[in-house]
């Protein structure tokens, strides 16, 4: 199983991995905001964790689709369907790889982003906590979407609608806890708490899911 | 020789009455066979008569309509899948063609392990054997249809599985590379192994049985 994982983040970060792609396209998303909303800097530190949070939702939704469909092309699947290995296991350390690879960068690029919106410390730090903790969510909800999609050959766009409305509880509360950091009368720990648990709830239902659709998706 | 064949020879791959349908038509109904150590079976017939369906089915990636397949040997608990037992060569090679040849030898032969009764040997060993062996540096898309194919069949000699299912493990191989592979298949079978293929073009098995499959079993027999 460390092999697996060891497999994924090495092709995550070689040629055509898709973990800096992930990352261009947050910068790309977050960069353009001040440029379409103009430079009200009162208005941009408001929205700033808002929109840092779309964006990394988004770009998370980006290389999703891949997950299974690469093993599926190169006939990898098959051999990871067959082996004695809990097939939830095997999902599990493909989605913690494929957190590393691609949700991870978007974590740390996340208080550069910060920046551009004008965000004081406290909002920063506390987007960044909120992504660390809310982004492998999106990874276990996605999973699902890939595994159901894995034999469509142009399944991208439809994994990021299939696993859109489970994700926006993410969204919320994740970005709620990010102004709650910020503003006063609104406590922190309620909304993050509750991420925390969206977090884990994922972690368990996720892998299940996807093992459940990858053995049924024969062909 | 003889020793080995003594140890091993409670194994048995077993296949009951299978059938399997893809989409609405049966592709093959009720194929039975059992296959004991250092036995083989060739798959013969034309083009979408159900060959690699059969071997999916084996395999475990295919749910069978009708029937099992068990797989029973000394060391195996109860519970083991027949799919655990075996090695499957596709038509894809299941190699990442962004990593070198040495990782994805590597990766396979540790995430493989060996099935209790034999140990793989190691990816430079292996690549040896296939006659490639200068070629473990290089990322596994430089190398040529037929040297992926030929490092595709290394991957069976990283772990040890007792059940080799090769689903026309020839295709894109050129007349020496067929004779040494065939060689490699027989040392298998004279350890005891079990090997099951599909195959257009002789493979010059040593006694091996032939299952010629028809094809639409269902809409020969009127059965839907």
């Amino acid at each position: 199983m460390t092999a697996l994982l060891l497999r994924d983040l090495k092709l995550s970060v070689r040629a055509g991995g898709g973990a800096l792609i992930g990352v261009l396209f947050f910068m790309t998303v977050v960069a353009v905001i001040p440029f379409g909303v103009g430079p009200d800097l009162n208005l941009l530190s408001r929205i700033g964790p808002a929109i840092v949070w779309i964006g990394a939702l988004l770009s998370a939704l980006l290389g999703l689709d891949r997950l299974f469909q690469t093993e599926r092309e190169d006939g990898s699947l098959d051999l990871l369907l067959m082996q004695e290995h809990p097939l939830v296991l095997t999902v599990l350390v493909k989605c913690l790889a494929h957190w590393l690879g691609n949700g991870l960068p978007l974590v740390i690029a996340s208080p550069l982003l910060g920046l551009f919106m004008n965000m004081d410390e406290v909002a920063i730090g506390a987007t960044m906590l909120t992504l660390l903790v809310g982004t492998p969510a999106l990874t276990f909800i996605g999973a699902v979407g890939a595994a159901v999609a894995v034999a469509l050959p142009r399944g991208g766009l439809l994994v990021s609608i299939l696993v859109l409305p489970l994700a926006i509880p993410v969204l919320i509360f994740g970005v709620s806890a990010s102004y709650a950091a910020v503003e006063d009368p609104a406590p922190f720990m309620p909304p993050f708490l509750i991420l925390v648990a969206i977090t884990m709830f994922f972690a368990v239902l996720g892998p299940l899911g996807a093992a459940l659709a990858l053995r049924n998706a024969g062909d | 020789m003889i020793k080995i064949l003594m140890k091993v020879s409670s194994m048995r791959l077993l296949a009951e009455n299978l059938s399997a349908r893809r989409g609405e038509d049966l592709i093959f109904t009720d194929i039975s066979f059992t296959l004991g150590a250092g036995e083989s079976l060739v798959l013969a017939g034309r083009n979408g008569s159900g060959k690699s369906t059969l071997l999916r089915v084996v395999a475990g990636l295919l749910h069978p309509e009708t029937g099992r397949v068990a797989w029973t040997s000394e060391s195996s608990e109860s519970g083991m899948r027949a799919a655990e037992a075996c090695h499957y060569l596709g038509h894809r090679n299941a190699m990442k063609a962004e990593l070198t040849v040495a990782e994805n030898l590597a990766f396979w032969k540790s995430l493989f392990g060996d099935v209790d009764g034999g140990k793989g040997i190691s990816p430079a060993e292996a690549a040896e054997t296939v006659g490639l062996g200068g070629i473990l540096h290089l990322p596994f898309g430089y190398l040529s249809a037929g040297q992926q194919r030929r490092m595709a069949f290394a991957k069976l000699l990283v772990a040890y599985r007792p059940v080799w299912i090769l689903d026309e493990p020839t295709a894109a191989l050129d007349v020496n590379a067929e004779g040494a592979f065939t060689g490699l298949i027989n040392a298998h079978l004279a350890a005891g192994g079990i090997v099951l293929a599909a195959t257009h073009q002789p493979l010059g098995l040593e006694n091996a049985k032939e299952l010629k499959m028809t094809g639409f079993a269902g809409v020969a027999e009127g059965r839907w």
